[in-house]
């Protein structure tokens, strides 16, 4: 078992292959459909993005409200392949890491070896444990979207498992 | 004649939507321990192990078991002798699935135009409404709380009469197949045969609904199921698609008469929670 520090720099990707459990502590950003869409216009039009992409982590999730007293709400992965249409512009441009559940468009695989990044997998449906390793969660944009804002979390001990490495090799087809 | 406010069924909806987003029915929990003593491959096992410790979380500090805390589907079965009084059913229903998510601090998943504005209702509603007249001077709601990640994966297939139990058996495991890891197995499969284009659908719907323990009544549709489930974990799907021999939890058939030229199969994907729940106002 593997415990890696954000941000994923590129010296510590080189060792993680497709089906490694991970944990993951560190700094990570949320996006989903609606913050996705809004991103990919600012990129097209030459606007400034909310945050810094190079070696980012993207986590695809739409959490529940914080309840009073809890640090965090309910925080499982989506279904990343609704994302695939926006991911390799976002893996060209530096993300290292993307976070979500289940298959990836072949166009996502190849960015993914292209730029030697990752694509990684945590458990759908387990939301109450997984916000539960969220210690610190703070807006960063389009706050108008509700639970499809993008936030910036502070994970501690957050288990994934590497979908789609460097190689190309994927979790799903072995 | 029997009069029942509508007030008592918004009420009782804003406890129900909360009760089943935190609590896992206890029909779909039994079968996911089950499914966990059986399992044989390691991953899959560890992986059915974290999704208990999930429910026993959420249950216990009342977190909701999984974020996307769905689109509220309600269907009402009305006595023909009952009169409800207090005011617009359909605004005490949405009135009543609202004020659970606000409470609940549950998700707001709903968008008001699903084709150019999406913008969030912000308070989970619209349900979906299904009203039913039976006879007595009861009110039966029922309610689920639909995610998308499965609903997305769901298919309507216009089977014609001679394709026959093969061609259901084929449908239903395309479906499955194609959902694979998206729709968070181990999954419930709901499955509608008969009726029409539209009233297959309701009827994958109503299969969700069903306390996925009991098979049906019918004891060739029972065989069926079985069948079904058979085969859906011999694909080697697994929990979350990682492998495995639990795929699905439950397969639930329902069916209705259809016509000479038609043989409808909807089939109804939900995931590992397949929240629901039963209460009746008399």
């Amino acid at each position: 078992m593997k415990h890696i520090q954000l941000p994923l720099t590129k010296d510590k990707m080189k060792d993680l292959k497709t089906g490694d459990f991970i944990y993951l502590s560190g700094e990570l950003y949320t996006a989903r459909d609606a913050a996705h869409k809004r991103l990919f216009e600012m990129i097209q039009n030459n606007e400034s993005l909310p945050f810094d992409l190079q070696d980012a982590t993207i986590y695809y999730v739409g959490p529940t409200p914080t309840q009073p007293g809890h640090t965090f709400g309910s925080a499982g992965p989506t279904t990343s392949a609704r994302m695939d249409a926006y991911a390799p512009t976002l893996y060209d441009l530096g993300v290292s890491c993307t976070i979500g559940k289940g298959y990836r468009s072949s166009a996502v695989k190849d960015s993914i070896i292209k730029n030697q990044a990752l694509y990684a997998v945590a458990i759908g449906g387990a939301g109450a444990l997984l916000g539960k390793c969220i210690k610190k969660a703070e807006p960063v944009a389009f706050a108008d979207l509700g639970a499809e804002a993008i936030l910036k979390l502070t994970v501690e001990n957050f288990p994934i498992t590497i979908a789609l490495d460097a190689q190309g090799t994927n979790l799903y087809q072995r | 004649m029997k009069e029942i406010s509508v007030h008592a069924i918004r009420d009782a909806l804003t406890k129900m939507v909360q009760d089943i987003n935190v609590n896992y029915p206890s029909d779909i929990y039994e079968l996911l321990q089950q499914a966990n003593t059986q399992e044989t491959n390691e991953l899959a096992k560890n992986t059915l192990g974290i999704l208990l410790e999930n429910a026993e979380i959420a249950k216990q500090e009342k977190i909701p078991v999984c974020q996307d805390t769905g689109m509220a589907i309600v269907f009402l079965k009305i006595g023909q002798d009952v009169h409800l009084i207090d005011g617009d059913l359909t605004q005490a229903v949405n009135a009543g699935v609202a004020a659970g998510y606000e409470a609940g601090y549950l998700r707001k998943s709903v968008v008001d135009d699903p084709l150019y504005e999406r913008i969030n209702t912000k308070n989970n509603t619209p349900c979906i409404l299904y009203t039913e007249i039976i006879p007595g001077e009861k009110v039966i709601i029922e309610v689920a709380a639909k995610g998308f990640g499965s609903e997305n994966k769901s298919t309507l297939t216009m089977l014609t009469p001679a394709d026959g139990e093969e061609g259901v058996i084929q449908t239903v495991l395309e479906a499955i197949k194609n959902a694979g890891p998206n729709a968070c197995p181990p999954m419930v499969v709901g499955v509608g045969i008969g009726g029409t284009f539209d009233y297959a659908a309701v009827l994958a719907k109503k299969a969700l609904l069903r306390d996925s323990r009991t098979p049906n009544n019918n004891p060739a549709y029972a065989k069926l199921e079985k069948k079904l489930l058979q085969l859906a974990n011999e694909t080697g799907i697994g929990p979350q698609g990682f492998g495995g021999d639990a795929t699905a939890l439950a397969i639930n058939v329902e069916y209705f008469p259809t016509h000479i030229a038609g043989l409808p199969v909807a089939v109804n994907i939900s995931c590992h929670i397949t929240r629901h729940a039963k209460e009746v106002l008399s």
